[in-house]
C-alpha cells in the first residue's frame, strides 16, 4: 500500500468546486450598502464549475484532461496549480509542481528581455544564481541573442513566446501543468513544444495536458479523463476518451462553434460586380455516414459582366487547401450576366476529409481570373466527425484486396 | 516538513527580492531625474510648506526650535506612511495578470511595494540627518530609540496596506476612500503644526494614532526635546503602551485578514 501510494504523483478526492456569481457584482459600497439590505435571497447564482471529481495521476504519466470549453478542466486546472481553493475535497500532490497556464508569466514589457527572464525565472522559483549559470542557454534556444537588451514590448509577439517558452523548458519540476500552451505559435513552434514534451516523457516527469487537440492527446498522452458538464464521465483509456470526446459532438447538434472558428477572422474584398448573398453547407453535421458534402452559394449580379469564373477552396485550420475547383477547370463556362440577375452554385464534393475542422473558401472572377469580383475568405467553419482519425489528409473509400497465392 | 517549510520561504524571498527589484526598475523609467525625484517630492513639499509657515506664518514656526528640520522629519514620516498604504491599496488588483496563473504567497507583493518605500524613507533620513546638521541639531543620546520607532512604522504602514490591499479587491470603492481619509489625516495629524496649539482633548485623541505618537517621538528624540509626546501629553509614559499595544492588535488582525482572503483573490481579481 505505501508503494501504492509513493507512486502517485497527484490525487485529487471528491473535488468540487462552486462559483457564486452574482447577478451584479458588489463591487462598489453603494450596491454593497443597498444590497445586503434586500439580498441574501437572490443576490447571485451558484454554478457548479466541478462536482466530486475525483483520480489519481500516477508519477511519470502524461495525463490529458478533455472537455468542451466551460465543462470545467480549465477550473480543475486551475485547483491542481493551486490557484484555486476547492470548495470541497482535497488535493495532494507529491513533488515541485509548476504551472504553465500561459506563457511569460510576469512578463513586463516595460523591462528588457534579460531582466524578464530574471523576474519569470524567480516566478518559477530560481534564484538570480540559478539563472545566471543557464542565462546563456535561454537565450541562445530563444534565439535571441542580439535582442536581450532590447525592452520587451518593442519584441514580436513570436519572440516574445519563444523567450517565455525558452526559460519554461529550464524549469525544474516533478510535476508540470500545460494548459493549451500549444495553440499559440507557428507550426515551426509547436514541433518544438511537441519535442520538448517527448524529452519530459523520456526523463520521465509526470505531465499534465488540458488540450481540445485531440491528435496531441492521442499521440502524447498514457491516460485521460473526460470531462462533461462538470463531472468526469470518460476516464482511462486515451483512445476511448478521445472517441467519446469526439462522439459528443456528432451526437450534439446544439454545438457548431468551437475555438477555431472565433479565432479565424473573415476576409472579403472584391470589386462586388457580382456578389455572393450567402453560403451554406450541407450536411449541417458531417460524420463518417455522409457520402457527400454540397456547398451551395447564392450569388447576385450587380453590374454586367461576362463569363465569370466561380470557386471554393477548403483548407484544413492551418491554412494548407485540401482541395478545390473552379467553373473554368470544371469546363463550366458561364454566359454573360445581367445586372440584378440572382443565382446558386451548387458543388457536390465526395466526403474524403478527415476528422478535424476546415474552412471554406469562395470567389467569383471574370473570365480571364485577373480580377477578383468577391473573394471571400474563411466564409464557413466546417467540422468533420469521424470516429477514427488517422494521420493521412484525406481519408477516400478504399478497397483493399488482399489474395493469398 | 521542515524542508518544505524552508523551500517555501526561500521561494518567497526569491520571489521578493525580484519583485523589489523589478518595481524599483520600473518606478521612475523614462524620467530624466529618475530615482532623484523620490528625493524632490517631499523636499519640494517641504519648501512650500516652509515658505508658507516660516515666512508668511512665524507665529507657528518660531514657538519650535528649529522647525525646518522638525517639519521635514514630519513629512518624511508621512510620506512614508502615504507611500506604502498608497501603493498597498492597489497592490493585489494590479497584479491579477499574476495571481490569475500562478500559485505563489500573495503577502510576497505587498511587502515589496512597502521595500521600495523603505529605501524611500532610508534616504529621506539621510536628507534630514544633512539638513539636522546644516541647523546645528543638538542630538542627544535618545535619538538611539529611532530604529525601534522606525520598525513600529513599517509594522504599522505595512499593515495597513495589507487590509486596504484585502479590501480593495472586493470592493472597489476603498482607494477613493483611503484617499479622503488621507487628505484629511494630512491635517490632523500635526505635521505643519505644532500639536500643542490645538485643545488639549483633541491633542490626547491625536496623539493616540501611530502616525502622530511617532511622528512626535522622532521629532522629540532627534530634533528638539521641546516636541511633545505621547508621554508629555498624557504626563505618563506609561500611555506609550497604548499605541504600541494596538498597533501589535491591528497588526494581527490585518495579516490574519489578509492570510483568510488570500485564498479567494484569484477568483476576485
Amino acid at each position: 500500500m505505501t508503494d501504492d501510494q509513493r507512486e502517485v504523483a497527484i490525487s485529487v478526492n471528491n473535488v468540487s468546486k462552486f462559483f457564486k456569481l452574482p447577478h451584479e457584482k458588489n463591487s462598489s459600497i453603494k450596491s454593497w450598502v443597498t444590497g445586503s439590505l434586500k439580498r441574501r435571497n437572490k443576490g447571485y447564482e451558484v454554478q457548479h464549475a466541478l462536482q466530486n471529481v475525483s483520480f489519481d495521476i500516477k508519477k511519470g504519466e502524461f495525463f490529458g484532461i478533455v472537455g468542451r470549453n466551460g465543462s470545467g478542466k480549465s477550473t480543475l486546472l486551475k485547483i491542481l496549480a493551486g490557484i484555486y481553493q476547492p470548495t470541497s475535497g482535497n488535493i495532494k500532490t507529491h513533488g515541485r509542481l509548476v504551472p504553465f497556464i500561459e506563457l511569460g508569466v510576469g512578463f513586463n514589457p516595460e523591462l528588457s528581455g534579460r531582466e524578464n527572464v530574471y523576474l519569470n525565472g524567480a516566478l518559477l522559483g530560481f534564484t538570480r544564481k540559478e539563472i545566471d549559470t543557464m542565462y546563456d542557454e535561454i537565450v541562445e534556444f530563444a534565439e535571441l541573442e542580439k535582442f536581450m537588451d532590447q525592452k520587451l514590448k518593442n519584441y514580436s509577439s513570436g519572440m516574445q513566446v519563444r523567450l517565455a517558452f525558452s526559460v519554461a523548458t529550464h524549469a525544474e519540476a516533478d510535476i508540470l501543468l500545460v494548459d493549451e500552451v500549444l495553440a499559440v505559435g507557428d507550426a515551426d513552434f509547436q514541433r518544438k513544444c511537441f519535442n520538448y514534451f517527448k524529452l519530459l516523457k523520456n526523463q520521465g516527469k509526470t505531465v499534465v495536458f488540458v488540450s481540445h487537440d485531440m491528435n496531441a492527446v492521442r499521440e502524447y498522452c498514457d491516460r485521460a479523463v473526460l470531462i462533461e458538464k462538470s463531472k468526469i464521465i470518460v476516464e482511462g483509456n486515451v483512445g476511448k476518451v478521445a472517441s467519446s470526446y469526439t462522439r459528443m459532438f456528432m451526437e450534439d447538434d446544439s454545438i457548431d462553434k468551437n475555438d477555431a472558428q472565433t479565432k479565424i477572422k473573415k476576409n472579403r474584398w472584391g470589386t462586388k460586380q457580382v456578389q455572393y448573398n450567402s453560403l451554406s453547407v450541407e450536411p449541417k453535421r458531417i460524420t463518417q455516414q455522409a457520402k457527400m458534402i454540397e456547398i451551395h452559394v447564392d450569388y447576385e449580379v450587380k453590374s454586367d459582366v461576362k463569363g465569370p469564373v466561380f470557386g471554393f477552396s477548403i483548407k484544413n485550420t492551418a491554412g494548407t487547401i485540401m482541395f478545390g475547383t473552379n467553373t473554368r477547370l470544371q469546363h463550366k463556362d458561364m454566359a454573360a450576366m445581367k445586372e440584378g440577375d440572382k443565382g446558386t452554385i451548387t458543388w457536390r464534393i465526395p466526403n474524403i476529409l478527415n476528422d478535424g475542422d476546415y474552412v471554406v473558401d469562395v470567389a467569383v472572377a471574370n473570365s480571364d481570373e485577373t480580377v477578383q469580383y468577391d473573394w471571400w475568405e474563411n466564409a464557413k467553419y466546417i467540422s468533420v466527425f469521424r470516429e477514427q482519425h488517422t494521420s493521412f489528409a484525406v481519408e477516400p473509400a478504399i478497397d483493399v484486396e488482399v489474395s493469398n497465392g | 516538513m521542515t524542508r518544505k517549510y524552508l523551500d517555501k520561504y526561500h521561494y518567497s524571498l526569491i520571489l521578493l527580492r525580484e519583485l523589489v527589484i523589478t518595481d524599483f526598475k520600473l518606478r521612475y523609467q523614462g524620467s530624466a531625474l529618475g530615482y532623484v525625484w523620490s528625493l524632490l517630492r517631499p523636499l519640494a513639499l517641504f519648501a512650500i510648506l516652509y515658505v508658507v509657515f516660516v515666512k508668511f506664518l512665524p507665529v507657528v514656526s518660531d514657538a519650535i526650535p528649529h522647525y525646518p528640520v522638525y517639519l521635514l522629519l514630519g513629512i518624511v514620516v508621512w510620506n512614508y506612511f502615504s507611500e506604502v498604504t498608497n501603493n498597498g491599496v492597489g497592490s493585489i488588483v494590479g497584479r491579477g495578470d499574476l495571481i490569475r496563473k500562478l500559485n505563489f504567497p500573495k503577502y510576497v507583493i505587498v511587502l515589496a511595494g512597502s521595500f521600495s518605500a523603505l529605501i524611500n524613507l532610508a534616504l529621506n533620513m539621510i536628507v534630514v540627518a544633512i539638513f539636522a546638521l546644516i541647523s546645528g541639531v543638538d542630538m542627544s543620546i535618545t535619538a538611539v530609540w529611532a530604529p525601534i520607532l522606525i520598525i513600529e512604522l513599517f509594522v504599522f504602514s505595512l499593515s495597513v496596506a495589507f487590509l486596504l490591499s484585502a479590501l480593495f479587491v472586493k470592493l472597489r470603492d476603498v482607494n477613493y476612500i483611503w484617499e479622503v481619509i488621507m487628505q484629511g489625516a494630512f491635517y490632523a495629524t500635526p505635521i505643519i503644526y505644532p500639536i500643542n496649539i490645538i485643545p488639549v482633548v483633541a491633542q490626547k485623541i491625536l496623539i493616540l494614532t501611530p502616525p502622530a505618537q511617532i511622528m512626535q517621538d522622532l521629532r522629540h528624540i532627534i530634533v528638539t526635546p521641546h516636541a511633545a509626546t505621547i508621554g508629555t501629553i498624557y504626563g505618563s509614559e506609561w500611555m506609550r503602551l497604548v499605541p504600541i499595544g494596538f498597533v501589535a492588535i491591528f497588526a494581527v488582525f490585518a495579516m490574519w485578514y489578509f492570510r483568510k482572503h488570500s485564498k479567494g483573490f484569484a477568483e476576485e481579481v
